[in-house]
């Protein structure tokens, strides 16, 4: 291996890559386009749903309470609507839109301070689950509260609640690791899958084994280039996370080692499809077989604990998998451990794609 | 040392013998036309002789070297325009250049090297926006940047206009007169005897023929023809006159020329007569004729190849 080979190598495919500008466009531009649209679309469903109040009693001390405590919760945010009779309330929230309203009788306060049993009406939306569930579980905190409280009951098992990590986590928290191995994933591969096809198509491998240059040197230009690129676009993203959407990462070195063995893995990958296949139209095909599964169920744009268990036990055989948990696991919860183990797996992975590819990658025919 | 030494070389694929048991030498400093039909084994030798094919049996020195074996040194000291050269698309001819001069490691000048294949003009350009004439005058290019000992050329000037065709043609040419080796495989003729010191014809994987183009077109040709525009009464006159074969169509007469002192004879029996003819050509045979009429009798099974039971 010569260093001045690679170098030279890796010079022409950078500027064939960046005057192409598909794969430029790809690399750089697409992924702050996906950040873009999932934190917009993520960023409106991160704040608890509202929950709209009429207040028929018309803010009585036993409505102040009722409303205190389930403000309290934390798990919807309390508004109040004029206007609409007690009666209309159901149409006027269906007319508007909104999933969840409470409906305060008038009378409350009163009856709450004489101890006569009242109620309080909650109507929901069952096609908004999320919204409901958390009006559901505030409201009837708050009620059982104020019943224990009317009883002189003192709550003796109390709740005390966190998120995992220990830190709360929004979906665009989770979103830049799983985008940037949406980015380790797609730019060498699809790149290499039509380069490694098209090249033995148009006899430009013939051409270049008839130069001083190497296949382990062409190839190591190329991972060398690619990983240029997935630094490129993990900078992009994780400016984006943070700037546009203020994603909260630890941004620590341990990131590095996943942004060069994963490219590392999937020009290898990329070369070993494009290699077994027979045109560049058959090689595209068998590419997209590999690609597709990794892009949507290794925890690209979805979590993969949110995945039916099956799911879950096929997103743990495919490499992709491995980088995002990695990255995760760095970014996110700050789990050393795990990103070791995780960075074992997909290094020994990349060596054997690696060595797989340069077997059936030939220069030359027999 | 020949630079190319070719004995008995056979390339099968499954039960095709593409490459049938040819023999061949090339001396150092030559030009050596590879010529035959489409299918006729060109390439596969050619590819064989480059190392980028492995034969199935016989022994071939390139340089003294093994092609299949030492492809890495041989690769060094020899020079390959394929086919249609391709190369990657949006890079210009002056920066290839520069990328196989780091790949050889040897300094070159790539403005020295675009000029001398008449390509200057199109330093700058995208390969993609290039001619096709273009683009094989970058291939030539490229092939000279090692400054190789023998140039392998395969067809270059498929599909070309003319004028790229001369541009080639002028390149084989200096290198020639630079000492290089060129190994050309060309269905051209023309090309064939306007710059070959050696042509060897091949059919279905055999040699038929093989040697200086002069002496091919001496030992197969038939003798030169004057050719007379005239109408058939000019050849019954001659007839009458002259013992030479003579053959007449509707427009114009052959007389055959095979001996010193024909032709002279041949105007004195016209001077003698009086019937009109117009204007009269040398017809010689060229390598296209007897290429046409080798592999016409090769193919009906009258012409045994060279080295043949």
């Amino acid at each position: 291996m010569k260093l001045r080979n690679i170098l030279a190598d890796f010079s022409i495919t950078q500027k064939g890559y960046i005057r192409s500008g598909v794969g430029l466009f790809f690399s750089l531009v697409f992924p702050l386009v996906l950040i873009g649209l999932f934190g917009l679309i993520l960023g409106s469903s991160g704040s608890p749903p509202t929950l709209y109040v009429l207040d028929a009693d018309h803010n009585s001390l036993g409505d102040q309470e009722l409303l205190y405590l389930i403000n309290e919760t934390k798990a919807v945010h309390v508004a109040f609507v004029n206007g609409p009779s007690p009666s209309g309330f159901s149409g006027y929230l269906d007319q508007n839109g909104y999933s969840i309203g409470l409906l305060i009788p008038a009378g409350f306060g009163t009856a709450f301070l004489e101890h006569d049993p009242v109620n309080v009406s909650l109507i929901v939306n069952p096609g908004d689950a999320a919204s409901s569930g958390a009006a559901i579980g505030a409201v009837q905190a708050a009620v059982n509260y104020l019943n224990l409280k009317a009883a002189n009951g003192t709550p003796f098992v109390g709740l005390s609640m966190s998120q995992v990590g220990g830190v709360s986590y929004t979906e665009i928290d989770y979103l830049v690791p799983g985008l940037i191995g949406f980015a380790v994933l797609t730019s060498p591969m699809f790149a290499m899958v039509d380069v490694t096809s098209s090249y033995r198509k148009d006899g430009l491998f013939r051409q270049l084994s008839l130069t001083p240059l190497t296949r382990a040197e062409w190839l190591s230009a190329k991972v060398l280039w690619y990983c240029v690129i997935t630094l490129a676009s993990a900078a992009i993203m994780i400016g984006a996370g943070y700037g546009l959407f203020g994603a909260r990462l630890s941004l620590s070195p341990s990131i590095l080692p996943f942004l060069l063995v994963g490219p590392f893995m999937f020009v290898s990958l990329g070369m070993l499809a494009g290699s077994v296949a027979k045109t560049p139209e058959s090689a595209a095909i068998i590419g997209n077989i590999i690609s597709f599964p990794m892009m949507f169920l290794s925890g690209t744009f979805f979590p993969v604990q949110s995945f039916p268990t099956y799911l879950q036990v096929f997103a743990r055989v495919l490499p992709l998998y491995y980088v995002i948990d990695g990255l995760d696991s760095v970014m996110l919860y700050g789990n050393g451990g795990r990103a070791l183990f995780d960075l074992a797996v997909v290094t020994v992975l990349a060596i054997i794609i690696f060595l797989a590819a340069i077997v059936a990658f030939r220069w030359r025919e027999e | 040392m020949d630079a190319i030494e070719v004995e008995g070389l056979v390339k099968t694929y499954g039960d095709l013998r593409a490459v049938d048991g040819i023999s061949f030498k090339v001396p150092k400093g030559r030009v050596f036309a590879f010529l035959g039909p489409n299918g006729a084994g060109k390439t596969t030798t050619v590819e064989v002789l480059e190392g980028l094919r492995r034969r199935s049996s016989g022994a071939v020195r390139v340089l003294g070297l093994d092609p299949w074996k030492d492809g890495a040194e041989l690769h060094r000291r020899i020079g390959v325009i394929p086919q249609e050269f391709k190369f990657f698309e949006k890079i210009y001819p002056r920066e290839a250049i520069a990328y196989y001069a780091s790949l050889f490691d040897v300094k070159v000048d790539p403005e020295a090297i675009l000029k001398r294949v008449y390509l200057l003009d199109k330093a700058d350009a995208k390969f993609d926006t290039l001619s096709g004439g273009q683009k094989q005058k970058l291939g030539l290019a490229l092939a000279l940047v090692n400054r190789p000992e023998i140039c392998f050329l395969d067809e270059p000037t498929t599909g070309l206009d003319p004028q790229a065709r001369r541009a080639i043609w002028e390149v084989i040419r200096t290198l020639r007169a630079d000492g290089v080796t060129v190994f050309l495989t060309t269905h051209y003729l023309e090309e064939a005897e306007l710059l070959a010191d050696d042509v060897a014809i091949i059919h279905h994987g055999r040699v038929i023929v093989h040697g200086p183009p002069g002496r091919i077109v001496a030992e197969h040709g038939r003798p030169d023809r004057l050719r007379f525009e005239a109408g058939p009464e000019l050849a019954d006159y001659l007839r009458g006159h002259l013992e030479m074969p003579i053959s007449a169509s509707d427009h114009h007469v052959d007389v055959e020329i095979a001996r010193p002192g024909d032709a002279r004879r041949v105007f004195d029996a016209l001077g003698q007569g009086s019937l009109p003819w117009d204007r009269f050509t040398v017809e010689r045979d060229t390598l296209e004729d007897i290429f046409v009429r080798l592999v016409g009798r090769m193919d009906e099974g009258v012409l045994k190849p060279e080295g043949a039971p």
